[in-house]
């Protein structure tokens, strides 16, 4: 089993203690939810960098300067 | 002057690692906390998350995200913070920066992350702003970290701060 470390702030004693059979089948829960949340934030966040760069692009082709659409920013 | 800048108990990960790292009994006597965060990853995910008097719920956020190539920004739902990878160079360690004001309060709790993954890398790196928002009431007591995957390895360190204003 995995350990955790546990640091009492009251007494300044660190233990370590081994996690029960439902915390780590908690952890993997979490792990996988978490997991799937992250996915799907930087998948919206990749989508949005992409949708700019591809903007940036179109705009190059009608001719702006770099300057010009680095202004519209 | 004030000693308005207290070290109130630092941990340092032992060999085999640690699957999660938990301050416990934080006394009520401060006014802000403070997390100094340094940890590497035993697996080649770098997030690791924070639960709050042992809750993983009630957390939402913002982050602004920075890689060695895109810049993105969107919405958190569990405050992160990330930390060297497995695969990264050898013996680096993340450095993240937790501040959470007013942590008795009996108000929603907002929460501070800046956080990178060093690796001494041109070309991959991760770093982060989040602000977090925990939308519970009670005062927290107890603060605990855990890897999304497998084990804060050997040498990471936590060291919790009180930070009071006089």
């Amino acid at each position: 089993m995995p350990t955790k470390v546990i640091v009492d702030c009251s007494t300044g004693v660190t233990t370590e203690v081994e996690l029960t059979a439902e915390e780590v089948a908690q952890r993997e829960a979490d792990a996988v939810a978490f997991a799937e949340i992250k996915a799907a934030e930087e998948a919206a966040a990749q989508a949005k960098a992409d949708a700019k760069a591809s903007a940036q692009a179109k705009l190059a082709a009608l001719g702006l300067t770099a300057d010009e659409i680095a202004a519209l920013n | 002057m004030a000693n308005t800048f207290e070290a109130i108990r630092t941990v340092t990960v032992g060999s085999g690692g640690a699957a999660d790292i938990e301050f416990t009994s934080i006394p009520g006597t401060y006014t802000d906390l403070l997390v100094f965060v340094s940890a590497r990853s035993s697996t080649t995910n770098n997030f690791y998350r924070i639960n709050l008097n042992s809750s993983a719920s009630d957390f939402s956020g913002l982050f602004l995200n920075a890689t060695g190539s895109v810049v993105a920004s969107g919405s958190s739902s569990p405050a992160f913070g990330r930390m060297s990878q497995s695969n990264y160079t050898s013996n680096t360690f993340g450095n993240d920066f937790w501040y959470i004001p007013n942590y008795t309060s009996s108000n929603n709790k907002s929460i501070s992350v800046d956080t990178v993954a060093e690796n001494n890398s041109a070309t991959t790196n991760f770093l982060d702003f989040v602000a977090g928002l925990w939308s519970q009431s009670a005062a927290i007591t107890a603060i605990k970290f855990v890897p999304n995957t497998g084990n804060f390895a050997e040498y990471s360190t936590a060291t919790l701060y009180g930070i009071k204003n006089s």
